[in-house]
């Protein structure tokens, strides 16, 4: 199966990589995928996302190895950003290429779960009054453990 | 003779710096000797974890760090 997992430190464009990954996978009976993207909230300027070099890349890809295991897929990809974005701008891209359709959504939703509460990010926003750090939300926890089994 | 501490996220502004280095060798001990108390409880709290080399301990305290060592005191993930 191949693989792209890569931690970004600068803006990207989902829909090329998309693209690239389409044409990458012309085998694939079709591909799942999800794009999250800063929230244009309330008065959030900036968001920064912190990663740490010896975990977050590692972890990813660890990640991207309990997905191959456990559904059937031609093509893996994910692209995480870590730095500075503003709202609006594209966060992460996850898509599966797969023979058939429920591999490659369930692909990506694990996947999303799993980056959303269990990956090595740290999270800070910028608004009015200044830089505030992000908890994590129960919610993110809530959703994660759907796989748990 | 040093391991690097690493201070991520909400550390580094309580430690006001990214890494300091420290005498090899380090345990747990000596470590929380070392650090502000701010930090020092933030660094005890159930939920900071501890990495040595990238490897993330099963249990913090029994931390034993050797020169070139690099720690990494992790808060809670926020989530990607």
């Amino acid at each position: 199966m191949a693989r792209d997992v890569q931690l970004l430190t600068k803006g990207f464009s989902p829909g090329k990589a998309l693209g690239l990954f389409a044409k990458a996978h012309p085998e694939a009976g079709g591909i799942a995928s999800f794009v999250g993207k800063v929230r244009p909230d309330s008065d959030v300027k900036v968001l920064e996302l912190i990663h740490y070099d010896r975990l977050t890349l590692p972890g990813m890809e660890r990640l991207a190895d309990e997905v191959e295991g456990r559904w059937q897929l031609d093509g893996l990809l994910i692209h995480h950003r870590t730095g500075h974005m503003r709202p609006g701008a594209p966060i992460v891209l996850v898509a599966a290429a797969a023979r058939h359709r429920r591999d490659a959504f369930e692909a990506v939703d694990f996947a999303m779960d799993h980056l959303k509460s269990r990956s090595w990010f740290w999270k800070r926003e910028k608004r009015g009054d200044g830089w505030h750090w992000i908890e994590p939300r129960e919610k993110d926890h809530e959703d994660v453990k759907r796989w748990d089994v | 003779m040093a391991v690097t501490v690493i201070f991520i996220g909400k550390l580094a502004d309580l430690a006001g710096e990214g890494e300091r280095e420290l005498p090899a060798p380090l345990d747990w001990a000596g470590l929380m000797a070392a650090l502000d108390p701010d930090l020092a409880i933030a660094a005890k709290s159930q939920r900071t974890m501890v990495a040595v080399n990238g490897e993330v301990l099963a249990d913090k305290e029994s931390l034993a760090a050797k020169d070139g060592d690099e720690i990494a005191l992790l808060p809670p993930v926020s989530g990607g």
